[in-house]
């Protein structure tokens, strides 16, 4: 009985290895940032769109917006931060609420979200979600299960006697739980992304809403010139 | 079974006779998945067309030069890159469409069928017959994708591409726009693709005795 014959591959040399991987990936980066630089404008010019949009459905009372930013623990007007905070001005130029920009981990990816600040309410009132890539169908259920969407009708952020903190931390229970004005009723089947958008809005709100107040009398009339920040909502 | 021998045979083979879908029942995770409107399932079988048939041109066109030994690295590295294009084409053309598609559009990368057209066809063919094959298979997949979605955002919502088809007090079946309405109008795809193909495969074969 003979052995099988056994078909020899002649081996493959470390160059040619290297050649094709080290090739194939230079010439794929060179592809994504050359589609980046192409798209960069117009996605850029697509978010501002999104943004004033979402600024729109939060504050729909406001009639022009304020960029600021904490600068070292003050609250200063300048645009172009990666989370853009906007204080909302009514037609009397009298200070209403604040749109805030936060951002966490959710399931799939990070999730950045937009809530309003009604200063009178001391409530989160309105709820957008700028960017997600949660899963279809199931996390991106934040944005449209009803009794979800209802915990923004008025979700309590009052401060503390102090004012340097929320007087109660958000916090999401699970669905049909909630029992107090702060905690979010959380999405069964989405229970990574709702509590990651009530993770969102604790953290935001815990560093925002205090600043805020504090700055509040400062900034209660629209500025006589302000800066270039200014935009319709 | 008769092997293909031309480019039309090539293209036509992916649109019925190996539909990645209903045939191949291959990237089942996007086409369950964002197929709960007709402009996802479109937007959804477009990419993957594209990503289909640029990897195929590249896979076929380097094939000389990838070993054996480097080839799966290599084919995700390309994969990957034309899905990062489409990823930011999309960004740019509308935030909101990318927005409904979620993660499936970076998962386009680990979509069986395009590693599968990658490794089985388009290393082993010529760049004219890798891009027929990706142009059937995309067309085949984008059919596929289109007929889920647009009978699930009928029942589901009552619209197809957003354009309400049904007089006011339609009751819509919200389960067609869940992910379990996914599965239902594929089983019903399947069957009615299942049972053509045997009424195609029984009248071929009382042709054949008769003659």
């Amino acid at each position: 009985m003979t052995a099988p014959a056994v078909e020899t591959r002649p081996a493959t040399s470390v160059w040619s290895m290297y050649r094709a991987i080290v090739g194939i990936g230079l010439a794929c980066a060179l592809l994504i940032v050359a589609v980046f630089q192409g798209t960069a404008d117009r996605i850029r010019q697509n978010q501002a769109e999104a943004l004033k949009k979402a600024l729109a459905e939060v504050l729909p009372q406001a009639t022009s917006v304020l960029a600021v930013v904490d600068d070292g623990g003050s609250l200063v007007p300048r645009e172009g931060a990666d989370l853009p905070v906007f204080l909302g001005y009514d037609e009397n130029g009298r200070l209403i609420g604040a749109a805030i920009t936060g951002i966490g981990m959710g399931y799939q990816d990070n999730i950045r979200v937009l809530y309003a600040y009604s200063f009178a309410e001391e409530a989160i009132t309105g709820f957008k979600v700028l960017e997600s890539k949660e899963t279809p169908g199931l996390g991106d259920k934040i944005e449209v299960e009803p009794h979800f969407v209802a915990n923004f009708e008025a979700l309590d952020v009052r401060l503390n006697p102090d004012g340097s903190a929320l007087a109660n931390a958000l916090v999401t229970v699970g669905e049909g739980e909630k029992q107090s004005p702060w905690e979010l009723d959380g999405i069964t089947g989405a229970t990574i992304t709702s509590v990651a958008i009530g993770d969102i809005l604790n953290g935001s709100a815990q560093q925002w809403v205090p600043l805020l107040n504090r700055y509040r009398d400062q900034y209660a009339m629209r500025p006589e010139a302000p800066p270039a920040s200014e935009e319709g909502s | 079974m008769s092997t293909p021998t031309t480019h039309t045979d090539e293209f036509i083979k992916g649109l019925w006779r190996d539909n990645p879908v209903f045939i191949q029942v291959l990237g089942m995770c996007p086409a369950l998945a964002v197929s709960n409107t007709a402009m996802n399932a479109l937007t959804m079988g477009l990419a993957t067309s594209f990503v289909l048939l640029m990897s195929g041109l590249s896979v076929s066109a380097l094939a000389r030069f990838i070993p054996r030994e480097a080839r799966i690295v290599c084919y995700i590295c390309i994969i990957a890159s034309f899905v990062t294009t489409v990823d930011y084409a999309i960004m740019a053309i509308s935030l909101e469409l990318h927005k409904s598609l979620g993660a499936f559009i970076s998962l386009i990368v680990v979509n069986c069928l395009i590693l599968g057209r990658s490794e089985a066809f388009a290393s082993k063919n010529s760049m004219g017959r890798a891009a027929a094959d990706a142009l059937g298979m995309g067309v085949g997949f984008t059919a596929a994708l289109l007929s889920i979605g647009m009978v699930r955002e009928i029942l589901g919502a009552g619209t197809l591409f957003n354009v309400e088809l049904f007089p006011e007090g339609y009751q819509t079946w919200t389960v067609m726009v869940l992910p379990s309405g996914g599965f239902f109008a594929m089983a019903v795809w399947l069957l009615v693709v299942n049972a053509i193909k045997q009424r195609q495969e029984t009248a071929a074969r009382l042709k054949e005795e008769a003659s």
